[in-house]
């Protein structure tokens, strides 16, 4: 699922509350039987200690049984094997988001949350994220993210949320959104998906 | 909790500038106290030049000599001597910061102070250079040289009230007296008084009266002056200092250098290393991922207060090993050591907690812990009546909710036996425990909103 909005529409704090780090001022969360694994938009990791180490802290505070074994996991999953031993610090931005999500990932969790997770990563570091997220929703793990890429989201999210000023104006598949997008502005019709989706959010006030 | 001390002490080590640093200090710190209260405190280096010339002597009231010896000793014991040949050797030293000051005995000195007994007296004086070229300096020499003043007439009013009073035993016991190379005996009061008594019978009865005035006479003088002999002794010193102390005994000026020097170190490595270890955990961004489920807040303030603990126990101790070398440590009250430190720790990692949850970022965070732990620290050496009421009420009141002052006299208290007990320093440093964590816990909300 793809969360998607401009700046300010309250994707992280959406996300934030799903995560159960921030409390919402009305309304209640329904946790789904599981545990809810939460991957901040910036990478939440110690960058002085290794892959090995940040992933073995983490699985300890998880409580696995086998810690070092689910750390043999993430290394496999996140094809930084070789790079276990290497400080955080030094690897590049797509893999330190790679082992932010094998964090994320530590939980085990039935739903998984990527707080716009492909920021800052260029194309080739971007597709290698995907690849590595997709594989995850393929395996049955429930994966909610945010973006401001309309493409990426049309692209990656089965299921679309649009967010503006906190407000829910979408909820829906790819397919129905574009439908909604020119049902509401035939003007936009002839434009981009991204142009369209403007016009329809300025459509609905925002 | 302890995959998190883990973590941070991964982290420290990581680290091998803080490490050295957390390491050095204290080590430093050790070497500069040990060596400051384990040797004599320097005396002041001062060209000295004596122009009195050779076998000059001070004559005292009976017509004796004051030994001129000596003099260069004397004033050498105090001060570390530069002997010169002249004046203007004296003044280029000084000049130069060769020398703190010369000290110049003037050749007529011994005159001048001859003069004091006779009907046309002369001030004795004593030429002092010296160079102000700061204010402190200045203050340092006249300290110097009035101490100096005050021994030096200490010294001679003693010897002339020595020489008076054996003066005054001549004539009260009688005696032997030298003058120019003839001795002189000396009948005395006590035996003219008895040599009377024992000639009043054959006096004739006229005259009688008159030999028992001189008889009353020379009992009344003898009777006094014997109430005068230890009257001119006292003058020399009249005035003793008798102290009394309001407060409990004080350990030893070493012992609470050493617990000053402790306690700084406690401070610095206890405040810096978990407020920036809290203020990390917000850099790196894990703060919320820890306590979205992971650990709850309290248990983390409890973690970081304890990494403080533990590497402020081991920094401090190896300090006052260190410190051991130069100055010897009661080892037996090793337990109360340990209980002080630990005591002292949590305080000071309560307030570092305090200051990790309201700074924004590791370098700021130690900026902050600097410019708050140091002046306080300063502030809370400061002792009362060295400034005024008023001013002296708003630096205690300051240095109450600051954890340094408690854990110092908790330190002191551990170290020696000797002033107050431990326990008010522990009571005291257990309600700022309290109150730090609860500002920590208020502040850790900020922390994760923002």
């Amino acid at each position: 699922m793809g969360v998607i909005g401009p700046n300010g529409a309250g994707k992280t704090t959406l996300l934030s509350i799903l995560a159960g780090t921030v409390k919402p001022d009305e309304g209640q969360v329904s946790s789904p039987n599981g545990d809810v694994g939460w991957v901040p938009q910036q990478a939440a990791l110690y960058r002085r200690l290794t892959v090995e180490e940040n992933l073995l802290l983490f699985a300890r505070l998880e409580k696995r049984a086998e810690p070092r074994k689910a750390v043999e996991e993430m290394l496999a999953l996140t094809g930084l094997a070789e790079r276990r031993g290497d400080v955080v610090a030094r690897l590049s931005g797509g893999n330190q988001q790679r082992i932010n999500i094998a964090i994320g990932l530590l939980g085990q969790p039935v739903t998984l949350l990527l707080d716009e997770p492909s920021v800052g990563l260029d194309p080739r570091q971007r597709a290698r994220l995907w690849e590595f997220v997709s594989g995850l929703a393929d395996g049955g793990t429930t994966v909610i993210f945010s973006t401001h890429d309309i493409q990426e989201a049309e692209r990656y999210g089965q299921r679309l949320l649009v967010l503006a000023d906190g407000e829910g104006l979408f909820d829906g598949s790819a397919g129905e959104l574009r439908e909604a997008v020119r049902g509401e502005t035939p003007e936009a019709a002839g434009s981009d998906f991204e142009t369209a989706f403007v016009a329809f959010l300025h459509h609905r006030g925002h | 909790m302890r995959w998190l001390l883990l973590k941070d002490l991964q982290i420290l080590r990581r680290s091998p500038l803080q490490l050295v640093l957390l390491i050095a200090y204290p080590v430093l710190i050790a070497l500069l106290i040990g060596f400051a209260i384990s040797r004599e405190p320097g005396n002041p280096r001062v060209a000295f030049l004596n122009e009195v010339p050779p076998g000059a002597r001070v004559a005292t009231g009976s017509g004796a000599r004051l030994p001129a010896v000596g003099v260069h000793d004397r004033v050498c014991r105090q001060v570390e001597c530069v002997d010169v040949s002249s004046r203007a050797v004296a003044e280029e030293k000084v000049r130069d910061g060769d020398v703190l000051a010369a000290l110049i005995l003037p050749a007529d000195l011994i005159d001048r102070l001859n003069s004091l007994g006779t009907l046309d007296p002369e001030t004795p004086r004593v030429d002092v250079i010296v160079n102000e070229e700061d204010p402190l300096k200045a203050r340092v020499v006249d300290d110097r040289i009035d101490a100096l003043l005050a021994r030096a007439n200490l010294f001679i009013a003693k010897q002339i009230a020595s020489e008076g009073g054996r003066y005054l035993s001549l004539v009260v016991d009688g005696g032997d007296f030298s003058v120019l190379g003839t001795k002189v005996e000396i009948l005395g009061l006590r035996a003219t008084a008895s040599t009377l008594e024992s000639l009043r019978p054959a006096v004739p009865a006229a005259m009688r009266p008159a030999l028992d005035r001189v008889i009353r006479f020379a009992t009344l003088a003898r009777d006094n002056l014997d109430v005068a002999a230890p009257l001119i002794d006292r003058l020399a010193q009249p005035i003793e200092v008798e102290k009394q102390s309001v407060s409990a005994p004080t350990p030893p000026l070493d012992v609470f250098a050493v617990a000053v020097a402790a306690t700084l170190t406690l401070t610095f490595v206890t405040l810096l290393l978990v407020a920036g270890s809290l203020a990390l955990e917000r850099e790196e961004n894990t703060f919320p991922r820890l306590t979205g489920g992971l650990v709850s807040r309290s248990a983390l303030l409890g973690e970081k207060v304890g990494l403080g603990m533990a590497v402020g126990l081991i920094v401090t101790l190896l300090m006052l090993a260190g410190v051991e070398l130069f100055v010897g440590l009661d080892w037996s009250r090793f337990g109360l050591w340990l209980v002080a430190i630990l005591a002292g720790a949590a305080g000071l990692g309560a307030a570092g907690a305090a200051l990790g949850a309201a700074a924004r970022d590791v370098r700021s965070v130690s900026l902050l812990a600097f410019m708050v732990s140091l002046p306080v620290a300063l502030l809370s050496l400061v002792p009362s009546g060295a400034v005024g009421a008023t001013l002296y009420d708003v630096i205690r009141a300051i240095a109450a909710v600051f954890p340094f002052k408690p854990a110092l006299q908790a330190m002191t208290a551990a170290l020696d036996s000797a002033g107050p007990g431990i326990g008010g320093p522990l009571l005291h440093l257990a309600i700022l425990i309290v109150a730090y964590l609860a500002i920590a816990r208020l502040a850790l909300r900020r922390f994760a909103s923002v």
